[in-house]
């Protein structure tokens, strides 16, 4: 039928439903699964989504069929519905729960580095032996009696006076703002302050960022930042209690961060006092490739006379949110004939027009 | 504090688990109050903390945080997607608009209060009682002459068109005409160059003066902007270069036999050749039936 001429468009949309739901042909996965199987997936539809919910997250990727921006457009879109009551207390990540850290500016870190849970370090061949067909041997019982807390590898840095202070970082906004933006609430306005362009990029989407700091990595800028040090862990969010006006423990998040050094040539050099920026990177979950991403687009962001697409603000910051690129891309699926026919009338009388030139002739 | 316990309580709507209208008041509240700014400054885009909706960027996400912020049990609710009622996706948001709110719908423009459009005007005259919602893909006009942000909100703030009026010339001297099919630019109120959103030609002169409070919204680039009722707007033209709706002349519709609508052009299977067909189904069907 064509989809808009044909009466009965709503009979079409539900068979079209229901013809995804005859394609999927194995049996039903639970949620509990892709929750403990497809760790990297939700955590990446969490940070996308915008919302630190595993369970949801879960349930997005089954309901999307494996889709991950999908996914996340439906967690962005559960978002919503849900009213903004409040704001968590800032968090020190220097109290997270370490699962990871390592540094690549140092050999040796204080406190060590620690790679955990990490495929970095094996060889890439597919695995035809049914590993995923047995359970993994379950590491249980390790000692959580002594918690170590992990200093930064910036707070050093910081404390030899090789870094700029933060609080000067912002020069490129004029924006004096004590409380940071929140782009959820009110529209992005350029030049952005970094409050709105960190959050910003803690909701792009992976591919995006990914391939925008490469961009800038390989040739177009000149972004090469050593990590000082990425770290993956539990983070503690504390809100003031509306009542008593003590801070309470409301549940840990699980986040990757990452602090990239911005040494090195061209537009992000050695700052007007001799110190070394740092680009910042903060996501939901473990999702290295996008915390490290971040860094970089924060660093290239902060040039102030943009000369390549990975340091333009509005380039950006307007093309990396995965669940506006993909629903504008997929919207062309949409009739357009009133629009078409408007653009077939100007051709028209253009093409009459140049007939009407040459008999004139 | 009973103003934040109101606002945040879940008012049972059709759907069990949803708030009536999707929204939470909070954010019902600031899309309203945006409206009313919108409506002081016609053309002016204010932006606003545009949510993401059960519908994907792009395909009418502003429009429907419009209609669901201002619709009350009591409103009667069309949608229409290039003219059809039942354009798959036209169907998709009367569906969710029924779903959240219970709110009765309707094809018929004139039992309507409030219209959802993406892309068209209804042919039916339509009264001070009606509020037309259009989904807007880019509320910038200028995006087209300068892709910057910063910049755009510069030159509307200064008022300066000149690149828009050059952009115009220049298309003349290449082609002969103006060749912008539909979003054609437009000054509200002889102050703002508004994007009229992908309306046809035909549909622009509509807008002017009309008795119709008018919302704008773009979901993904978070603007709305309004024409509220009796304002001019008019389409950019030269003295010599005039605007040009799109030319119809000697085709009528095939079915009600209207020669004075848009009409879709349809290329017939057998023969190849075309045939035409009012764009506005429900005023076809009412002029078939002798009502229009």
């Amino acid at each position: 039928m064509g989809y808009v001429l044909v009466k009965g468009g709503s009979e079409a949309i539900k068979n079209a439903k229901a013809l995804v739901g005859s394609l999927r042909s194995a049996p039903h996965i639970k949620v509990s699964q892709i929750r403990g199987r497809l760790r990297l997936s939700v955590d990446q539809v969490m940070g996308e989504g915008g919302l630190y919910a595993p369970e949801l997250a879960a349930l997005a990727i089954r309901q999307s069929d494996g889709d991950l921006v999908a996914a996340s457009f439906l967690i962005r879109a559960y978002r919503s519905t849900l009213p903004r009551i409040g704001y968590s207390e800032t968090s020190d990540t220097r109290e997270m729960f370490v699962l990871r850290r390592i540094s690549s500016a140092f050999k040796e870190i204080p406190g060590g580095q620690i790679l955990g849970p990490s495929i970095d370090y094996t060889e890439r061949l597919l695995d035809f032996g049914e590993r995923g067909a047995v359970d993994d041997d379950q590491e249980s019982g390790t000692e959580k009696s002594d918690i170590p807390k992990f200093k930064k590898v910036s707070d050093l840095l910081r404390a030899s006076g090789l870094l700029e202070d933060v609080s000067a970082d912002d020069e490129t906004s004029g924006d004096a703002r004590d409380e940071p933006c929140d782009i959820t609430r009110e529209s992005i306005r350029f030049p952005a302050p970094r409050s709105a362009r960190l959050q910003t990029l803690a909701r792009g989407e992976t591919g995006a960022m990914l391939a925008l700091a490469y961009s800038s990595l390989r040739g177009y800028g000149s972004v090469h930042p050593t990590i000082a040090e990425m770290r993956v862990g539990y983070v503690s969010l504390r809100i003031k209690h509306p009542y008593t006006g003590n801070d309470v423990s409301v549940g840990d998040v699980l986040v990757t961060e990452c602090e990239g050094i911005l040494s090195g040539v061209g537009a992000t050099e050695i700052t007007a006092d001799n110190r070394f920026s740092l680009g910042y990177g903060l996501v939901f979950g473990q999702n290295e490739k996008k915390a490290i991403s971040m860094s970089i687009l924060d660093g290239t962001m902060r040039v102030s006379e943009p000369k390549t697409p990975a340091e333009d603000q509005e380039f950006v910051l307007y093309h990396i949110d995965g669940i506006d690129a993909m629903g504008f891309v997929e919207h062309l699926k949409l009739p357009h004939y009133v629009t078409f026919q408007s653009s077939l009338d100007r051709i028209r009388a253009v093409k009459s027009e140049e007939v009407g030139e040459v008999s004139d002739d | 504090m009973t103003e934040l316990s109101t606002l945040a309580g879940t008012d049972s709507g059709a759907l069990k688990g949803y708030n009536f209208a999707f929204l939470d008041e909070f954010t019902k509240r600031e899309i309203r109050r945006k409206i009313l700014k919108a409506v002081a400054i016609p053309g002016y885009q204010v932006p606003f903390g545009s949510r993401e909706m059960p519908l994907a960027k792009g395909w009418g996400t502003g429009g429907i945080q419009i209609t669901l912020s201002i619709i009350g049990r009591s409103d009667v609710l069309k949608v229409i997607d290039q003219g059809s009622d039942e354009s798959v996706n036209a169907v998709n948001i009367r569906n969710l608009v029924s779903r959240m709110t219970g709110v009765e719908t309707t094809s018929d423009t004139g039992s309507a209060t409030i219209i959802q459009t993406r892309h068209r005007i209804p042919e039916e005259a339509l009264t001070e009682d009606q509020i037309m919602v259009f989904q807007v893909p880019f509320p910038e006009p200028l995006r087209t002459i300068e892709p910057s942000e910063q910049v755009t909100r510069r030159m509307h703030a200064e008022q300066d068109y000149s690149s828009m009026w050059l952009h115009l010339y220049e298309d003349i001297v290449k082609h002969g005409k103006i060749t912008i099919g539909a979003r054609y630019p437009c000054l509200v109120n002889g102050r703002h160059l508004m994007d009229p959103s992908p309306i046809p030609r035909w549909d622009v002169p509509r807008l002017h003066r009309s008795p119709v409070l008018h919302l704008f919204c773009a979901g993904r680039e978070k603007r709305i902007y309004a024409v509220p009722p009796h304002t001019p707007v008019e389409p950019l033209e030269f003295e010599d270069y005039k605007f040009e709706t799109e030319d119809f002349s000697g085709k009528v519709c095939e079915r009600c036999g209207s020669s004075d609508t848009f009409l879709d052009e349809i290329i017939d299977d057998a023969t190849g050749d075309s045939r035409y067909l009012c764009s506005d189904t429900s005023f076809c069907e009412k002029r078939q039936r002798g009502c229009a």
